[in-house]
């Protein structure tokens, strides 16, 4: 086995060990309970404040590895560093954030817990997965007529 | 109450955990949506890193699945087609504004991007308002 292919099988392998430990991370923050998630943003209800924990817990944690970790030459299993770097707050982030954030309160899911949830079997959290995935498709069919980041 | 803030303490700091051994190991930001993106548009070369990630998410699901179901309680009575709609929201949002909650709300912030603060900004804000005015319709 060349050394390449041996960088992209970990590679492939860490990336199913991040996604097993994001998800328990999910599970035990309370963010695969749409309830809760809609709690956190009824501020002017009945608001739950709970859930801004688990953007601090996760925000400080990873603020103290980052700089630690991108002191390092090159990563374990990859030759370069892909960070975005992009700068520009452009309309195509402000409207796609908004168009988000809508649906995020409508649902109380976002994209990692709805695919957590799925384990669950239950309808909503397909039904919401497949919507999503359409969602995307139709971005990119979209996208090649209008071209919304150019 | 307090059991739930401690609760999303440690369930974030997990998260924080496995986001950082995402750029130790990969040198990558862990951004959900983009990362199912990419398996949609696949690339050579770029896909099994994210059908796997995809897998981790859904094989930690089962986990907590078997060992505390009861994370997966939803209580909230809304129909199929406000699921619907919410899916294709988030699906197309997501994607034309770069990221979601872990891309822009978690890795972004961590590492100070002026985007990524913006967007999470108008993401939360959105929601917020989005909740007060589905209140005042009866939506839930």
């Amino acid at each position: 086995m060349n050394h390449s292919k041996d960088q992209s099988i970990k590679n492939s392998l860490a990336a199913l060990v991040v996604g097993f430990i994001f998800a328990i991370g999910l599970g035990v923050s309370g963010m695969t309970q749409p309830q809760k998630v809609i709690g956190f943003l009824d501020v002017f209800g009945a608001w739950d404040p709970s859930l801004i924990f688990v953007m601090i817990g996760a925000i400080v944690l990873h603020f103290l590895t980052y700089k630690w970790i991108r002191s390092r030459k090159s990563p374990l299993f990859s030759s370069e560093w892909q960070v975005p770097t992009k700068k520009e707050i452009t309309p195509p982030l402000i409207v796609g954030g908004i168009l988000f954030g809508i649906g995020w309160g409508l649902a109380g899911f976002c994209p990692g817990p709805a695919i957590t949830s799925l384990a669950s079997f239950e309808a909503k959290p397909f039904i919401f997965v497949l919507s999503m995935l359409v969602g995307m498709f139709l971005f990119q069919q979209l996208d090649k007529k209008i071209k919304f980041k150019k | 109450m307090q059991q739930d803030w401690i609760n999303a303490l440690l369930g974030g700091l997990i998260i924080g955990i496995a986001v950082s051994l995402m750029l130790l190991w990969n040198g990558r930001v862990t951004g959900i949506s983009g990362i199912i993106n990419g398996v949609l548009s696949p690339v050579k070369n770029d896909t099994a890193w994210r059908v796997l990630f995809v897998t981790g998410l859904f094989l930690g699901g089962v986990v907590l699945n078997l060992t505390n179901p009861h994370v997966f309680v939803s209580t909230l009575a809304t129909g199929p087609w406000t699921t619907i709609i919410a899916g294709l929201l988030v699906g197309f949002g997501t994607i034309l504004g770069s990221g979601c909650t872990s891309g822009h709300g978690v890795c972004g912030i961590s590492r100070m991007s002026p985007r990524s603060l913006v967007a999470t900004f108008i993401f939360i804000s959105a929601g917020v308002v989005a909740v007060a005015i589905f209140r005042k319709l009866g939506v839930f």
